[in-house]
């Protein structure tokens, strides 16, 4: 939300994607959020995938709620339409968005705060009608416009900068999606450029309600020893389960993979996800073992971070619908109006 | 009372008895005798086993209104038996099931009474619980044909109709209905003196509720998207809308949907989805009802400062808080007219029958566009879920939707730059940009702070020249909104004054007050700002009386806030026990001021 211009500097050598624009082209305007904070790496990272991937900046749209996660969508890609609505609204804005222009590629970025209290019901549905989008959490356990107060997803035991610690139970947002049927689950850390990219680029292409709970420590209000969702506690915690690349549908699979170790999924559009999975034990494919897997070591205090879980061969909201593939905002007027005669010969079954 | 085509019947069933078809089949078979009727429904919250009550007037006059008389009351519930023989008025009839002895007590001296063993006839003719208890109502249009001399042929006509593919339905309900039919006329002098003579006054009109008539609206006006939670008495709205466009949008070559329906988790998702669609270009709305609006206030305020396309159609049904969700009020007016927190006001459209609610669907979504506002069209329960008579819809062909000023990709292409919020016309409203038309048409749809260039504000001079220019945009709005409905009976100091669903009584009380010499002009208002005409129209007027369907004067009060109407000329007459407004009520209380030294 910030209002201060930031000056377009690009050095001609600077790599082009396949529109020929660079890493410049979809930036946004300064950020006004605390140094260091998490959130703006995760905009960097958003900026990097939406480069790569080539998006037309302007077929993107950024949808958000309210809160300092909220603000970011003003901090990349300025050529696309953003929609920064109220407090945990930011779901049913984006299905009503999806629902008449199926054609732009949604992102909408929400914090911990916005999703698993307020919107907490916006975000469940969202997921049940298998929305369209790419959703990130930018968790960090605070509300930090506010000053500090625990959000929902504070763990038991986590001390705040003042006062007692917290006792009730955190809610979890990738077990939350698991249970509710989510098609593309993903955990990531804002520190973790290598890993977030290609989850966020993975989690655009999918074909469904893609989520990524990446948590994004405040450095204001909870930062410090004591905290579960400090930069020092996350880096000691977080432990990679699978690691992915996104290879789009033009490209071939490099060879760098070792056989029996990578495992290429194809997704609906032709690009490929490759895996390689850290921990051997884990099925990215089965709801229920994830679910277990992921609950015992978060009983072991270890925060499980990749692409958790994908089913590419749910339908989305619209083909569970049965609707035409022309945005609904763009059919013309004469085909979505019978005409008099018709009004006349209908209203037989009124007399 | 030897009144021909001047009859109320009422009749008093158990919810959940198939009683509602058999209340359609009498009203409509009354209407295609050529004989106008107003149906009203007065039903419980609850699915089946409590009391309800329907109400026929036969009015060859062609009042709109209900009568706050009853003149034939078929009394089949027991539960209600003696309320209901209070309810008759004296000189009327009162019919009952005689299968079972009526103590001696519940008399009335002033009224006949018919038995008519109902239950005993249909338990001899038809098998199983559940037949002899639909027939039952079935037989007690028998013997109100009989009575009031209803054409039978007529009645079997629709019989036929309505169970065309079920043949063996026809035959025992048309049995039922001779069961009745035979009864009445043995045993009692058929036809009453008050009943049912043929006319042609219904050949080019149809019978339909105002929810059907606002969903077929919608879908002749090109919405593409609606969403809604259900909440009594809106849900029927958006189940007409879908059942007009499963018939009417499915794409012939594809067989996919040109429509989308989302019904949403609640009312704060449902106007959430409607504005990201109006955002994104395509005409959507959703249906509620009073604590609808209530949950769904604070998007309505995102939506008038961050001007984003809003319709909203609001069923108003009896408050405050859960009220009464199966009775009528219009107690909407100002909850709707300031929703959200901070300096906000909202257009306001009020149909005053289905035909109307057909008519203002096109309407709405024109001015919300043209006004990039939200605009919210204020039925009620009465309206919405009642079957009117109305004059059979006509759509104009040459009808093309205003979609106000959104811009090209061509014309962002040949812009210098973009800025969503200025006011380049002097209108007060701006142009928009769509997502995904050209990147040059981008910008950031923010609820906080903004200046006209559409950026983040906390600067004073900043933000007020927005909020300015939103009161320019309002008197635009004034301009443009449609007119009030304004009758002259002569040049004289006092007019009626009234909106919505009150247009019927008041239409009827003006004739009723004329016979006895007090005539007063009329102003139906139909839209919210209120135009000059409204402005002149209380000007005119020394007394100008207020009557609307809620115990705080809501119109009246909007009438000093919006145009600052000399309040001591305002006489409120208020009806709000959650009944339709009939004309009674407003002749008696015209009359109590005229006694009391008001002008007429």
């Amino acid at each position: 939300m910030s209002y201060i211009a930031k000056p377009k500097v690009s050095h001609p050598g600077m790599p082009r994607n396949k529109l020929g624009l660079t890493s410049r082209d979809y930036e946004g305007t300064v950020s006004t959020l605390c140094a260091g904070c998490g959130h703006d790496s995760i905009t960097a990272a958003i900026i990097q995938a939406v480069f790569e991937l080539g998006v037309e900046p302007h077929m993107l749209a950024k949808m958000s709620g309210i809160g300092c996660s909220s603000k970011t969508p003003a901090y990349f890609v300025s050529q696309a339409h953003g929609f920064n609505s109220v407090h945990g609204r930011m779901p049913s804005v984006t299905t009503g968005a999806s629902a008449a222009n199926r054609d732009l590629l949604y992102i909408g970025v929400s914090g911990d705060g916005d999703s698993l209290s307020i919107g907490i019901g916006q975000f469940v549905h969202a997921i049940r009608r298998n929305v369209n989008m790419c959703y990130v959490i930018e968790n960090n356990g605070v509300y930090g416009l506010t000053k500090g107060q625990f959000s929902a997803s504070a763990d038991i035991g986590s001390k705040p900068k003042k006062g007692e610690a917290n006792n009730q139970e955190p809610i979890d947002p990738v077990s939350t999606a698991l249970s509710l049927g989510a098609t593309y689950i993903a955990r990531s850390f804002s520190g973790d450029k290598e890993q977030l990219i290609p989850l966020l680029k993975g989690a655009l292409m999918h074909r469904g309600f893609a989520l990524v709970d990446i948590v994004s420590p405040c450095v204001t209000f909870n930062d410090h020893e004591g905290s579960t969702k400090s930069y020092a506690h996350t880096r000691q915690f977080y432990h990679h389960v699978i690691d992915m690349d996104y290879v789009p549908p033009a490209e071939e699979i490099k060879a760098a993979y070792a056989k029996g170790d990578a495992m290429p999924i194809e997704m609906h559009d032709g690009s490929t996800i490759v895996f390689r999975k850290v921990d051997q034990d884990y099925d990215l494919t089965s709801r229920a073992s994830a679910f277990k897997y992921l609950r015992e070591r978060f009983h072991a205090g270890e925060i499980s971070t990749g692409l958790l879980y994908l089913d590419e061969s749910r339908a989305e909201m619209h083909e569970l619908m049965g609707n035409i593939d022309t945005p609904l905002s763009q059919l013309p007027f004469e085909g979505l109006n019978p005409g008099n005669a018709e009004l006349k010969k209908l209203q037989k079954g009124y007399r | 009372m030897a009144n021909v085509n001047d009859v109320v019947i009422k009749i008093a069933t158990v919810n959940g008895t198939g009683s509602a078809s058999a209340n359609g089949l009498l009203m409509k078979s009354i209407f295609r005798m050529g004989v106008p009727v107003v149906g009203k429904n007065y039903f419980p919250s609850n699915i089946q086993g409590l009391p309800t009550w329907y109400e026929i007037r036969v009015t060859g006059a062609g009042y709109q209104s209900r009568s706050n008389r009853v003149d034939v009351m078929v009394a089949m519930n027991a539960q209600t038996y003696t309320r209901d023989m209070a309810d008759v008025s004296p000189g009327g009839w009162l019919i009952y099931d005689s299968t079972w002895p009526r103590s001696q007590t519940l008399n009335r001296e002033d009224i006949s009474v018919i038995g008519i063993p109902f239950s005993r006839l249909c338990n001899e003719s038809f098998e199983g619980a559940r037949a002899r208890i639909l027939m039952k109502n079935v037989a007690y249009v028998g013997a109100v044909a009989a009575l009031l001399d209803i054409d039978l042929k007529v009645v079997t006509a629709l019989l036929e109709e309505t169970f065309a593919a079920k043949a063996h339905l026809v035959e025992s309900n048309v049995q039922a209905i001779r069961l009745g039919y035979d009864f009445a006329r043995e045993n009692v002098t058929c036809p009453l003196p008050m009943h049912i003579e043929a006319m042609d006054a219904t050949s080019n009109c149809v019978i339909m509720d105002g929810n059907t008539a606002a969903g077929l609206g919608c879908m002749y006006a090109g919405a593409t998207v609606g969403a809604w939670y259900p909440i009594t008495p809106s849900t029927s709205l958006m189940d007409a809308f879908r059942k007009f466009c499963s018939r009417y949008r499915v794409d012939p070559k594809t067989g996919k949907n040109t429509y989308c329906v989302i019904q949403a988790e609640d009312e704060l998702a449902a106007i959430g989805m409607v504005l990201g669609a109006a955002w994104n270009g395509a005409r959507s709305f959703t249906p509620t009802s009073g604590p609808g609006i209530s949950l769904m206030s604070e998007f309505i305020g995102y939506a008038y400062y961050a001007e984003i396309p809003t319709v909203i159609f609001d069923v108003q049904r009896t408050g405050p808080s859960t009220g009464m969700p199966t009775r009528t009020q219009q107690c909407d007016i100002l909850s709707c007219a300031y929703a959200s927190h901070g300096d906000t006001k909202h257009v306001l459209l009020f149909p005053a029958n289905p035909a109307e609610c057909f008519y203002m669907a096109p309407i709405a979504f024109d001015m919300a566009e043209r006004l990039q506002t939200p605009v919210m069209v204020l039925s009620d329960l009465d309206i919405g879920m009642n079957d009117w008579m109305i004059p059979e819809l006509q759509w104009d062909d040459s009808y093309v939707p205003d979609r106000g000023k959104v811009l090209t990709a061509q014309q962002l292409e040949e812009m210098d730059r973009f800025y969503r919020y200025l006011d380049v016309d002097g209108d007060g409203i701006p142009y928009r940009s769509l997502p995904g038309v050209h990147p040059k048409g981008a910008y950031f749809t923010r609820g906080s702070g903004h200046t006209k260039l559409g950026a983040y504000t906390e600067d004073s001079a900043a933000y007020q020249d927005v909020v300015d220019r939103l009161l320019v945009k309002w008197e635009t709005a004034r301009a443009i909104l449609p007119k009030a409905d304004i009758r002259y009976s002569k040049l004289n100091k006092a007019g009626i004054i009234t909106i919505g669903s009150g247009d019927g009584a008041c239409i009827e009380a003006l004739d009723r007050l004329a016979m006895q010499n007090i005539r007063l002009n009329y102003c139906r208002i139909k839209s919210f700002p209120f135009g000059n005409d409204v402005s002149e129209f209380i000007k005119q007027h020394d007394v100008v009386y207020v009557v609307e369907q809620n115990r705080d004067a809501q119109l009246r009060t909007l009438l000093v806030n919006d145009i600052e109407a000399d309040q001591t000329k305002l006489v409120p007459l208020l009806h709000y026990n959650g009944m339709p407004i009939n004309s009674g009520f407003v002749v008696d209380r015209v009359l109590t001021e005229v006694a009391k030294g008001r002008a007429a």
